[in-house]
C-alpha cells in the first residue's frame, strides 16, 4: 500500500459522532428546556465562537489580537443600521455584520501587519477605541447611549412566527429560540470550519508561519496572504457572531457593543483557562466559564477578580490550560490534526 | 491666541502622558515585557496615596514619598514571584498574566473602595495659576512637566551613569552574556519593576490631584501610556515624552475642534505616527 | 585542582553532545581543546560557566561541585569566559563594556581598565564607541579584556580566533603571554591547532564528544592529532 498522510484517529471519530449527536439533541432543546436555559446557552455559545475565532488568530496564527471587539461591535451596528435605516429583517441583516467587520479589517490589517509582537496587539486595541469613538458619533444609531431595535422589526423576524405555533411560546422566547437555533448553527460550522482548515494544507502552513516564519518562507510559504486570510476570515466571522449577538438583546450602545470585557476579556480567559492552541481547548474553557458565571455572578465584582487571578494561575502553573492538563494526562485528541505517515516500514531509528 | 493655549495645554497634558509612560518605557526596554495592568498600578497607587493622606492626614506629596517604597516592594515581588516565571520567548504569557492582573486590581478596588470618583486633595495647588506672558497656565500642569523631565533625566542618569544602569542595557541587549558577567537577569528585571513601580506612584500622584479617578479608568491610562512609548521609539525615554506631548497636543487641539473629539484626535495623531514610522521616532539600533 | 571535570555529559534536548569528558586544569595551567566543528568544546564551555546546567558533581571547582550552578554565580567564583562570537553589548561603550566585566566580582589582581588599555592600546582610542562598532579583532581584545577586568583564576576562551585575519589572530595571541604571566589558568577552545600549541601546556582533542586524545603540547605529533581530530589513520 502506497504510504499516505492520516489525520483520523479512532478518538477523533467517536468525537466526532458524539458531536453530531449533541447538536442534535442541541436542536430539539426548546421543546423541554426553560426560556432561561435557552439564553444561557445562547450566550455560551456565541462566546465559544468568538474564543474559537480568537484561539484561531492567536494560538494558531501567531496573531495576538485584543482589538477583536472592534468586529464585534461593527457587526452589530452594521445590522442596527440595515434594520434601522433601511427596513431590513434583523436576521437577514446578520450577514451584512460579516462584511462591514471584513470592511474595517482591511485597513486594520494594513495598519498592524506593520507591528511586531506587543505593538501589534496595541495596535488592535487602539483601531478598536478608534472605532468605537467613531460609531459614538453616529447620531443616527443612537450616538453616545445607543439605541433599540424599533418594535416593528422586532416583532416580525423571518421564523419566529413558525416558532411560536411550533413551541407554543410568546414572541419574546421565540425569538431567543431562533437566536439559540442560530448560535448553534453558528458555533458548530465555526468549529467544523477551523478544524477542517487546520486538517488541510492551510493549517500546516499557519502553524509553520507561526513557528518560524522565515523557514516558512523559505519553503515556499506565503507568510503575508496566509495572515491576510485568517484575520480576515476571523473578523468576518466576527462581525457575524456580533451582528447575531445584537439581533438577540435588540438594544445597543458604543460601549456594549465595542467592550474589552465582554469581547476580548471574557473570550482571552475562556481560551487560556480552557487552553490555547487546541481546538478542545475553547470548548472546555466555555464549560468552566459558564459553571463561574453561574455560581459567583451575583458576586459582581468578585467574580471578575475571581476570573483574573485564576487566568494568572493557569498561565503560571498549567499554561496549556485545563485541557492541555488532560491532554498530557491521557493523551487525548478529540479534533486530531497532527499527521501520521501510513503505510510506511520504518526501519532502525527509534 | 487660543491656538497658543490648546498647544501650550496640549505640550504640558504631554508631560502627565509622559510619566504614565516613563514606567512602562523602563520596563518595555528591559525585558520586552508588555504590562497590561499598568494603568491599573497607576490607579492603585493613586487610591494608596489617597488612603494615606486620609487616614494619616499628611500633605500628598509626603503620601507618595511613603507610598513609594511600598510599591517598589510590591514590583520588585511582582516580577520576582510572578512575571519572572512568564518571560520568555512567546510574548503570550506574560500579555495574558498582566491582562488576569489588570482585571484582578480593578474589580479589586471597585470592591474596595466602591466604583464613586474621588480626588486627592491638593489645597491651593489645585487651581493656582501663573502668567508667562502669552498664555496663563495653572501651576499643577506646569508642575507635572517639569516632573516628567525631572523623572526622565534621573532615570537617564540612573541608566547611562551608574553600574546599574550598566546592568540594565546589558541584559536587555544580551541576558545569558550578562550572566556571564555575574549579573542575574532575574534579579535586575525586579529591580527595574520595583523602580518602574516608584515611577507609577509619581504618576498617580499628578493624576489624583489633578482630576477625578475611579477603578475603572487603569486601561485608558495604559494606552496614553503606551502610544506615548510607542511613538518614542523602544528604549528612548526622551522620545516617550515627545510621543506623550504629540498625543497631548493632538488631543488639546482636537477639543479645541470639539470637545467629543478629544480622545479620538489622540488615537488617530498615533495611528499617524505610526504610519510613517512603524518603530516610533528613536527607535534604538538594536531590537 | 583548580578545575575539573568527570565525566560530564550533556544534551540539547534529544541531542546528546559530551558522553562523560573527563578535563582538569590545574593553577597557572594553559590546557588547549581542540576538535572540529561539533565535537563539542563550546558545549563543554558552557558546561563549565553554568549556561548548560549537569549534574552538580561534573563540574568541580577547587573540588566544588558547580556543576548546575548559574552563569552568574560561577563567574563570581572566579571564573570569566570569552564567549564565542565575542557578544559584546550593543548598547555600551568600549569601555563600558569593560568596566561591565568587572563590576560584579570586585577581586584584586593586576587587571584593571588601565591595564587593559596597556594590554590593548587600540582599545583606548576607542573607548566611547558603540562596543559593535568595532572590526572583529578589536571585538576580541574588548571581549577578553571584559573577561580579565574580574581578575579571574580561570580564564576561558571560546575560539577566540574566529572570523579573524591571520594578521589579526596574531595580534591577538601576542597578548596571551601577558595574560599567563598575571597568574589566571586558562582554557583554550580553538579550531586553529598551532596557535593553540602554541599557547597551550597540554591538549585535549575532542571528537563526537569525546576526549580522543589528551598529552603535553610539546609531546604531540601531527599523526596523533589527525587520527584523534578525524578519528581516522592519516
Amino acid at each position: 500500500m502506497a504510504p499516505r498522510v492520516v489525520t483520523r484517529t479512532r478518538t477523533g471519530t467517536i468525537a466526532g459522532l458524539c458531536a453530531i449527536a449533541l447538536i442534535l439533541i442541541g436542536l430539539a432543546l426548546p421543546a423541554f428546556a426553560s426560556r432561561g436555559v435557552i439564553q444561557d446557552l445562547f450566550t455560551l455559545l456565541t462566546l465559544l465562537t468568538l474564543a474559537q475565532l480568537w484561539n484561531l488568530l492567536a494560538g494558531y496564527g501567531g496573531l495576538v489580537s485584543v482589538g477583536q471587539q472592534a468586529f464585534v461591535g461593527i457587526g452589530a451596528y452594521a445590522m442596527f443600521a440595515a434594520v434601522i435605516l433601511l427596513g431590513w429583517d434583523p436576521v437577514l441583516a446578520i450577514p451584512l455584520g460579516g462584511l462591514a467587520a471584513v470592511a474595517l479589517a482591511v485597513p486594520t490589517a494594513f495598519f498592524v501587519f506593520r507591528l511586531q509582537g506587543a505593538y501589534f496587539a496595541i495596535g488592535t486595541w487602539v483601531i478598536a477605541e478608534v472605532t468605537r469613538l467613531l460609531v459614538a458619533q453616529w447620531k443616527a444609531l443612537g450616538g453616545g447611549t445607543g439605541t433599540s431595535l424599533p418594535r416593528e422589526a422586532t416583532s416580525d423576524i423571518i421564523g419566529v412566527a413558525t416558532i411560536r405555533a411550533l413551541f407554543d411560546v410568546r414572541e419574546a422566547a421565540a425569538r431567543d429560540i431562533l437566536a439559540y437555533w442560530l448560535a448553534l448553527a453558528l458555533a458548530a460550522v465555526t468549529i467544523a470550519a477551523i478544524y477542517w482548515l487546520l486538517r488541510n494544507r492551510l493549517g500546516l502552513a499557519l502553524a509553520a508561519v507561526r513557528d518560524n516564519t522565515e523557514a516558512a518562507k523559505s519553503v515556499g510559504v506565503d507568510a503575508r496572504r496566509i495572515k491576510w486570510a485568517v484575520f480576515l476570515i476571523a473578523a468576518f466571522v466576527t462581525g457575524v457572531t456580533g451582528a447575531l449577538i445584537y439581533v438577540q438583546t435588540a438594544r445597543i450602545s458604543p460601549d456594549a457593543a465595542f467592550s474589552v470585557t465582554d469581547w476580548t476579556a471574557y473570550v482571552i480567559f475562556i481560551v487560556v483557562i480552557g487552553g490555547i492552541g487546541r481546538i478542545e481547548g475553547p470548548i472546555l474553557g466555555s464549560l468552566v466559564f459558564y459553571a463561574l458565571q453561574s455560581t459567583l455572578a451575583d458576586y459582581g465584582a468578585w467574580y471578575l477578580l475571581t476570573l483574573g487571578l485564576i487566568a494568572i494561575a493557569v498561565m503560571l502553573f498549567a499554561p496549556r490550560g485545563v485541557w492541555g492538563l488532560l491532554s498530557d494526562r491521557t493523551g487525548l485528541h478529540l479534533f486530531p490534526v497532527q499527521r501520521r505517515l501510513e503505510g510506511i516500514d520504518l526501519e532502525g531509528g527509534k | 491666541m487660543i491656538w497658543i493655549d490648546t498647544i501650550v495645554q496640549g505640550v504640558l497634558l504631554g508631560g502627565l502622558y509622559a510619566l504614565f509612560a516613563a514606567g512602562l518605557s523602563l520596563v518595555f526596554g528591559i525585558m520586552r515585557l508588555v504590562n497590561l495592568a499598568h494603568g491599573d498600578m497607576i490607579i492603585f497607587a493613586a487610591f494608596g496615596i489617597l488612603l494615606i493622606t486620609g487616614t494619616l492626614g499628611l500633605n500628598p506629596f509626603v503620601a507618595a514619598l511613603i507610598a513609594a517604597p511600598a510599591m517598589f516592594a510590591l514590583g520588585w515581588a511582582l516580577q520576582w514571584f510572578v512575571l519572572n516565571r512568564v518571560l520568555g520567548r512567546d510574548i503570550l504569557p506574560p500579555l495574558l498574566v498582566t491582562f488576569g492582573l489588570s482585571v484582578a486590581l480593578q474589580n479589586g478596588l471597585l470592591e474596595a473602595f466602591s466604583a464613586d470618583s474621588r480626588r486627592i486633595p491638593a489645597g491651593p495647588l489645585e487651581s493656582a495659576s501663573v502668567d508667562l506672558g502669552l498664555v496663563t497656565v495653572g501651576w499643577m500642569p506646569l508642575l507635572t512637566f517639569a516632573t516628567a523631565i525631572a523623572v526622565i533625566v534621573g532615570l537617564n542618569q540612573i541608566f547611562y551613569r551608574t553600574a546599574l544602569g550598566r546592568a540594565f542595557r546589558a541584559t536587555s541587549d544580551d541576558p545569558v552574556t550578562a550572566s556571564l558577567m555575574g549579573i542575574a537577569p532575574k534579579g535586575i528585571f525586579a529591580i527595574a519593576t520595583g523602580l518602574a513601580m516608584v515611577v507609577v506612584t509619581i504618576a498617580a500622584l499628578y493624576l489624583g490631584m489633578r482630576a477625578n479617578f475611579d477603578p475603572s479608568i487603569g486601561p485608558a491610562r495604559l494606552i496614553y501610556a503606551f502610544e506615548a512609548v510607542i511613538i518614542g521609539g523602544l528604549g528612548s525615554l526622551w522620545g516617550t515624552l515627545a510621543g506623550g506631548i504629540i498625543i497631548g497636543v493632538a488631543q488639546t487641539v482636537g477639543a479645541a475642534i470639539n470637545p467629543e473629539w478629544q480622545i479620538l484626535a489622540g488615537h488617530i495623531g498615533f495611528l499617524v505616527v505610526l504610519m510613517i514610522r512603524p518603530r516610533g521616532l528613536f527607535p534604538r539600533a538594536v531590537d | 585542582m583548580l578545575l575539573e571535570t568527570r565525566g560530564l555529559t550533556a544534551a540539547y534536548g534529544q541531542f546528546r553532545a559530551l558522553f562523560g569528558v573527563d578535563i582538569t586544569l590545574a593553577a597557572g595551567e594553559t590546557v588547549a581543546i581542540i576538535g572540529a566543528n561539533g565535537a563539542g568544546k563550546s558545549t563543554l564551555l558552557r558546561s563549565i560557566t553554568g549556561i548548560l546546567h549537569n549534574g552538580a558533581e561534573m563540574v568541580l571547582h577547587r573540588g566544588c561541585p558547580i556543576g548546575a550552578l548559574p552563569p552568574e554565580v560561577v563567574m563570581q567564583r572566579g571564573i570569566a569566559m570569552v564567549p564565542e562570537g565575542r557578544k559584546l553589548f550593543a548598547s555600551l561603550s568600549v569601555e563600558e563594556n569593560l568596566l561591565i566585566g568587572g563590576q560584579v566580582r570586585r577581586a584584586k589582581g593586576p587587571w584593571s581598565l588601565a591595564a587593559i588599555y596597556d594590554l590593548f592600546p587600540i582599545l583606548q582610542d576607542k573607548r566611547h564607541v558603540p562596543g559593535t562598532a568595532l572590526s572583529g579583532g578589536q571585538q576580541q581584545m574588548v571581549a577578553i579584556g571584559r573577561a580579565l577586568m574580574s581578575n579571574p583564576e580561570v580564564l576561558l576562551c571560546d575560539e577566540i580566533s574566529l572570523g579573524l585575519a591571520p594578521v589579526v589572530i596574531r595580534d591577538i595571541y601576542a597578548a596571551m603571554p601577558r595574560i599567563k604571566a598575571s597568574g589566571a589558568a586558562i582554557i583554550v577552545v580553538e579550531q586553529d591547532i598551532g596557535r593553540a600549541l602554541s599557547v597551550a601546556d597540554r591538549v585535549y582533542c575532542l571528537m563526537e564528544g569525546r576526549v580522543t586524545l589528551t598529552a603535553p603540547a610539546a609531546a604531540i605529533s601531527r599523526e596523533a592529532i589527525h587520527t584523534a581530530y578525524f578519528g581516522a589513520a592519516a
